[in-house]
């Protein structure tokens, strides 16, 4: 009904908002907090390998009351290793 | 016997710890087992008056702790229910009079002679919530569906696995069907997802309890009306009967748990 509407239930926002708030408060991990631990990933990948710091994503997922930080860093085409 | 140690546990105040103790205990106690509730919300005791006693009490919880009466003597027999019994906390003193050991020490002394012990915990995450999971051998966490309930129950079922005393099961009180409905109320498969515990009951918000609460006699004493039915589901699952979650008017909730699973 609301949806038909065009508005966003306040029940939604209320799952949304919820949401990150127990991200945050069972692994006590700020979203900056979370872009320092990117940021730091990033370069100590790139020592190794090439792969483009705007492609990396990095989130922490759910599984049951489990938290799991997860990495997706995808390499660059014909990514060599940098040093031998 | 050997008694069951249950503690009703929330984090934030005021979701219905009290009455949720209240009616498990008459559910209980009117299928003949013996039940002892303890008030452990030292120096704002409630569980007396929501259960229409509060008129015979001599002794107290923290009068056995510093023993000055014996357990017995402080065990108020209710009125309509023989097997029912509460002991009550102490209104003038506080968190600090008893400790976790004390707890743990007063429900050894019960556990041979009940089936049943249902422990109130006080709202909040400190000393009088450390007293009252001391003992359990169970923990139910109530919650609303309501954005702050469902955030400090998660705070105490994450406390709850630090402790040890987890998995704890969910209740989830004050379900409005019509919000639910209207899309601006959480629903239950909401919070169950968002908490990820089991859960043992669903109760929908009822004016009869607040009238059960005037008069002093829990709804579940007799179960005609909604939330007493309810929490008498409540305490056939803690009896290990399997009993179906009541339809909450076409909420679908019940389709979506079984198709959950």
């Amino acid at each position: 009904m609301a949806a038909l509407l065009g508005r966003k239930n306040s029940a939604d926002s209320a799952r949304e908002r919820l949401r990150l708030v127990l991200i945050h408060d069972r692994t006590d991990l700020t979203p900056a907090e979370l872009d320092v631990l990117k940021d730091d990933l990033i370069a100590t990948i790139s020592r190794h390998v090439d792969i483009d710091p705007l492609a990396v994503e990095i989130r922490i997922a759910q599984e049951g009351r489990a938290q799991r930080l997860v990495a997706d860093i995808p390499l660059r085409a014909g990514a060599g290793r940098r040093h031998k | 016997m050997a008694a069951t140690v249950v503690t009703v546990s929330s984090g934030k105040g005021g979701v219905g710890k009290t009455t949720t103790v209240a009616n498990i205990a008459v559910a209980l106690a009117a299928q003949g087992k013996t039940v002892v509730c303890i008030d452990s919300d030292i120096g704002l005791r409630n569980l007396d008056v929501v259960l229409g006693l509060e008129n015979r009490i001599v002794y107290d919880l923290v009068d056995v702790v510093e023993g000055r009466c014996r357990l017995r003597q402080a065990m108020i027999r209710d009125k309509r229910l023989e097997t029912l019994f509460l002991i009550p906390a102490a209104q003038t003193r506080d968190k600090s009079a008893v400790s976790p050991s004390d707890m743990v020490r007063l429900c050894d002394e019960l556990r041979p002679d009940v089936d049943w012990v249902l422990i109130d915990s006080p709202a909040g995450i400190e000393r009088g919530f450390r007293n009252a999971i001391a003992p359990a051998d169970k923990v139910l966490v109530v919650t609303n569906p309501e954005i702050s309930a469902v955030r400090d129950a998660d705070r105490v079922i994450g406390l709850l696995e630090a402790e040890g005393k987890g998995p704890a099961s969910l209740i989830i009180n004050r379900v409005n069907p019509a919000l639910v409905r209207r899309g601006d109320m959480l629903a239950v498969e909401d919070v169950l997802d968002l908490l990820a515990i089991e859960l043992i009951g669903v109760v929908p918000e009822d004016e009869n309890v607040l009238i059960a609460s005037n008069k002093g006699q829990p709804l579940a004493l007799d179960g005609k009306s909604k939330a007493g039915l309810a929490f008498q589901n409540i305490a056939r699952r803690l009896l290990g009967e399997q009993v179906p979650f009541l339809e909450m008017e076409s909420t679908g909730f019940l389709q979506k748990l079984l198709g959950r699973k």
